[in-house]
């Protein structure tokens, strides 16, 4: 049975305008278009399209239009479009419904419902363009003194601190897997860090020799399937992250085809070529805090206590506890990542049902740690749908260090947020390994874009904390005075240390 | 009249001597006392309607702008604070009568090694409550009523008390603590457990007064001329918000650090939170409070000199410490990193003074107006130069500290007053 009565989208063309130039057949990598030559006509398969307006950007006369298709199911709230199309799809294959990026359920978007605070006469606003404002982060753990010897006639510093990093600005960029993406986008996020003072954390699937001389900039990473991990590639980092979980899809582990499995990922990967890549749902050396606390170790001493160590968890319901156990256990960063986090591949069913906003975990973090009197000894770094930098803000005055983001760099690339980064077929060449597709890239452009995002934002950072009165990042972290809520529950702004707008 | 000299006739009437007292005998006692000083009943429901209004302003802060004098006489010479009335007082535009407040230090030479605690009640209740710990943990040498008289503007008073104390030896040597600890430990128990009660000082030979007022009405009040001091820091302040709260004046003090402040903490909350993981509890709704917690963490606990110190409270900026030399850059760069959240943000001029030390030091943007001036064994601090003149119309030397620099005056040899910016004093 098809279903094509009511596909999403449908494409419109113009037929007068059509030049037949075959540029939406080439550029479309789902088949969508084709090029029927007895009639001499560009035929579309509508029920293919994904939305993510490529041959729209690429057809030369403007001849393209793609819409969402006015047949419809009978609109209903419960039995919507989506639940219907889902149904009807899983009817069709007998598997559960795979995508790509985040978790875009409606009402978990706390950011909109968060408003700032400004300076009015008691207080001078600072112009971040006169005046210094500093965006500066440091993450590592942190001693809970600092103590002091006499030498020299004079003091210095008694204990070495243990070791950190410095970003420039608290935009991190997030986990991109070699695999899930190609090498380009990853040279590309590599040296936006560079440019703009911050870091670019490589992902679970290793570290490319090309990419080592990125290593100042670069956060790597050690997930459950160990790809890529020895001991050179712990030391070619600046940190390095134990993943336990992620936002898109908390619990379970990560499958990457063998078809994607070139030989230059293989051997990144340290796995035969052509054989799945699969990441186990558990490290199957950690099973309990006991554990995660031997594995945080033999990575501190694979690296000589020389590099601060992270581990990201999924924001699920009980985050705060296991936060406090993740500190406790040796952690020097806590990566928290939201239900809205995104990724290259999820059952559907997991990446929109499982996990929490990040919004309310970081606030239940940061406050438990406070509570146990520990939160200024590890840093947070806060990840899962951040879009403007004005959510970085509020990040951070819900009691975050830094955030990392990953659609938001990946939208700078080209990326139109299709989802359809599960089939590695990105038309965009962005969440694709194919050769041929990845060109489509620009090295040069995407890391200018990138980079210019980083640095839009920092400025948007700076003018927001000015117009607050503020200039270190320090005095924006944890301080909830700055923040209101508007429509927001009892419950919502007591678990996010919030008044409401007005109070 | 000398403090010292009234002692006696007061200690007939009005006064709690309790050596090894019987606590059955002082109970009884407080409660004859505030019999004796009852207000009229629609003053008490003002009272208690007053009190309410501040017990839900919990952890809000207070927004003010402010007066700042202080005076120390280097050869530790002991003075009224009548010089330093005039000169607060003459600073009328930053005051709007909704609050002022004095620290005198050397006010109190017959108790110069016991913890004088000056107390604000709001009702008998957490008197009693209070008394109840002191009798507990502490051998009290004098407890009695602070004596005040009628003032304009000082109608509905709460009651104040003060105590001197030294910690009972047994508790003390059980807890394996050093008496400022164990004093400080009361302190925060008794500010943020005991409702209707604050501690507005705990040093030894040190004491705040302070209240709703101008500062002509608050030294009328607590008959301050009666004292004398070798170093007076003065307040008058501009409070945005009309509550008179009597809590919320300055000085701040804990122990014999007392601080003044002009100005307002954006960082207000997270240095609060920081504070609170340390055991401090703000209670008195002003964001000034904290900065003598944040003082008391860094001098005290942590042992860190006041120059590192008040590099702390305002850093310098990244581009400053990455361009030391290299010692310096890893000790500040540690600073900033341990103590990033004591970082005072926002527009300030500070004075903080503890024993034979008086510091004066602004934000590091200099939106506070902060002037020094020496004269003779005089160093006066104040918002405005205008105030120092009219006491003092001739200075040896006029010091003005730029954005992030300190001023600092000291009794102690090398008796000396320097400017301070971050590793480096330059004398004056
Ligand atoms: S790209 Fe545009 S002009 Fe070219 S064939 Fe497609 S629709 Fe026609
Ligand atoms: S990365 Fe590519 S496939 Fe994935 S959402 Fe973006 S444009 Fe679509």
């Amino acid at each position: 049975m098809r279903n094509r009565a009511a596909s999403t989208y449908i494409v419109l063309r113009k037929e007068d305008k059509c030049t037949k130039c075959r540029a939406c057949v080439e550029q479309c990598t789902y088949g969508v278009h084709s090029y029927n030559p007895a009639k001499n006509v560009i035929e579309s398969k509508s029920w293919l399209c994904s939305n993510c307006l490529r041959c729209v950007e690429f057809c030369p006369t403007g001849a393209l239009t793609i819409t969402r298709n006015p047949n419809s199911y009978r609109m209903g709230h419960h039995w919507n479009h989506e639940a219907i199309m889902d149904v009807k799809r899983q009817a069709e294959t007998g598997s559960a419904l795979l995508e790509g990026m985040g978790c875009d359920g409606p009402n978990l978007t706390y950011w909109d419902r968060l408003l700032l605070n400004a300076c009015q006469v008691t207080n001078p606003p600072i112009d971040p363009i006169r005046e210094p404002i500093e965006t500066r982060v440091i993450l590592g753990r942190r001693p809970p003194r600092v103590e002091l010897k006499p030498e020299n006639r004079r003091l210095m510093l008694k204990n070495e601190l243990a070791p950190y990093i410095c970003a420039e600005t608290p935009i991190l960029l997030a986990a991109m897997s070699y695999g899930a993406v190609n090498l380009r986008v990853q040279e590309a996020m590599a040296r936006a860090a560079i440019e703009c003072g911050t870091y670019f954390n490589c992902g679970e699937g290793g570290l490319h020799p090309e990419l080592r001389r990125y290593g100042s900039h670069i956060i790597v990473q050690v997930a459950s399937g160990r790809f890529g991990v020895d001991i050179e590639y712990l030391n070619s980092g600046v940190a390095v992250e134990i993943k336990i979980g992620q936002g898109a899809k908390p619990g379970i582990g990560g499958h990457l085809p063998g078809e994607k499995v070139t030989e230059d990922i293989a051997m990144v990967r340290m796995i035969p070529k052509g054989t799945d890549a699969l990441s186990p749902a558990p490290h199957h050396d950690v099973y309990s805090i006991e554990d995660l606390r031997q594995l945080i170790y033999a990575l501190k001493e694979a690296t000589e206590y020389k590099k601060p160590v992270a581990v990201k968890i999924a924001a699920v319901h009980n985050a705060a506890a296991i936060a406090s156990g993740i500190a406790r256990a040796g952690a020097d960063i806590i990566v928290l990542d939201g239900v809205r986090g995104s990724t290259g591949a999820a059952p559907k069913a997991i990446r929109d049902n499982m996990g929490i906003p990040i919004e309310l975990a970081l606030a239940a973090v940061d406050r438990r740690l406070r509570e146990e009197g520990i939160r200024s000894e590890v840093s947070i770094i806060a990840s899962g749908g951040i879009r403007s930098g004005a959510d970085v803000v509020k990040a951070i005055a819900l009691g975050a260090d830094a955030v990392y983001i990953g659609t938001a760099a990946l939208i700078a690339l080209g990326c139109t947020l299709c989802k359809m980064c599960y089939t590695g077929r990105c038309a965009w060449g962005i969440a694709t390994t194919d050769a041929e597709l990845s060109k489509r890239l620009n090295l040069e452009e995407g890391c200018r874009r990138v980079a210019n995002l980083i640095k839009a934002w920092t400025m948007e950072i700076k003018e927001m904390m000015g117009a607050m009165g503020i200039d270190t990042i320090e005095a924006l972290r944890g301080n909830r005075e700055l923040l209101r809520g508007v429509g927001l529950t009892e419950g919502e702004l007591r678990v996010l240390g919030i008044k409401v707008a007005g109070e | 009249m000398d403090w010292a000299s009234r002692k006696n006739k007061f200690s007939s009437s009005n006064t709690l001597a309790r050596q090894p007292a019987n606590p059955q005998k002082i109970g009884t006692q407080c409660r004859g006392h505030h019999r004796r000083t009852r207000r009229s009943p629609d003053e008490i429901t003002m009272f208690q309607h007053k009190d309410q209004r501040t017990a839900s302003r919990i952890c809000e802060k207070s927004i003010s702008s402010c007066a700042l004098f202080g005076l120390i006489n280097l050869e530790r010479r002991r003075v009224t604070c009548n010089e330093a009335l005039r000169a607060i007082s003459c600073m009328s535009e930053r005051g709007n009568g909704l609050g002022a407040g004095f620290a005198g230090y050397g006010i109190y030479p017959h108790f110069t090694d016991a913890y004088a605690l000056h107390v604000m009640y709001l009702d008998d209740k957490a008197k009693r409550k209070v008394e109840k710990v002191l009798m507990r943990d502490f051998q009290v040498l004098l407890g009695e009523e602070i004596p005040t008289r009628r003032a304009r503007s000082t109608l509905h008073a709460p009651a104040f008390w003060r105590y001197f104390l030294e910690p009972a030896r047994s508790k003390l040597q059980e807890e394996e603590a050093s008496p400022d600890e164990y004093v400080v430990s009361r302190v925060m128990k008794i500010n943020g457990e005991v409702e209707g009660a604050y501690i507005l000082s705990s040093g030894k030979d040190v004491g705040v007064f302070k209240g709703v007022g101008f500062p002509r009405d608050l030294a009328e009040f607590f008959r301050l001329e009666e004292y004398r001091g070798y170093m007076w820091i003065c307040h008058a302040r501009f409070p945005t918000n009309t509550v008179g709260w009597w809590g919320g004046a300055h000085p701040f003090n804990l122990l014999d650090l007392s601080v003044a402040h002009n100005g307002e903490l954006s960082s207000y909350d997270v240095n609060r939170r920081y504070l609170e993981m340390w055991g401090y509890k703000c209670v008195m709704h002003t964001d000034s409070e904290v900065i003598s917690y944040a003082l008391d963490l860094l001098l005290r606990r942590h042992a860190i000199p006041m120059d590192l110190a008040l590099a702390v409270l305002a850093p310098p900026y990244w581009d400053e410490i990455d361009s030391m030399k290299c010692e310096d850059r890893d000790l500040l760069t540690a600073l900033r990193r341990v103590y990033g959240e004591l970082a005072m943000i926002g527009p300030f001029s500070i004075i903080a003074a503890r024993h034979g030390e008086m510091i004066g030091f602004v934000d590091r943007k200099k939106l506070r107006p902060l002037v020094g001036g020496v004269r003779g064994e005089f160093f006066y601090l104040s918002s405005e130069e205008s105030a120092i003149r009219l006491i003092s119309p001739t200075l040896d030397n006029v010091v003005r500290p730029r954005a992030g620099e300190a001023v600092i005056a000291r009794c102690e040899a090398p008796r000396a007053v320097a400017m301070l910016s971050t590793l480096n004093q330059k004398e004056v």
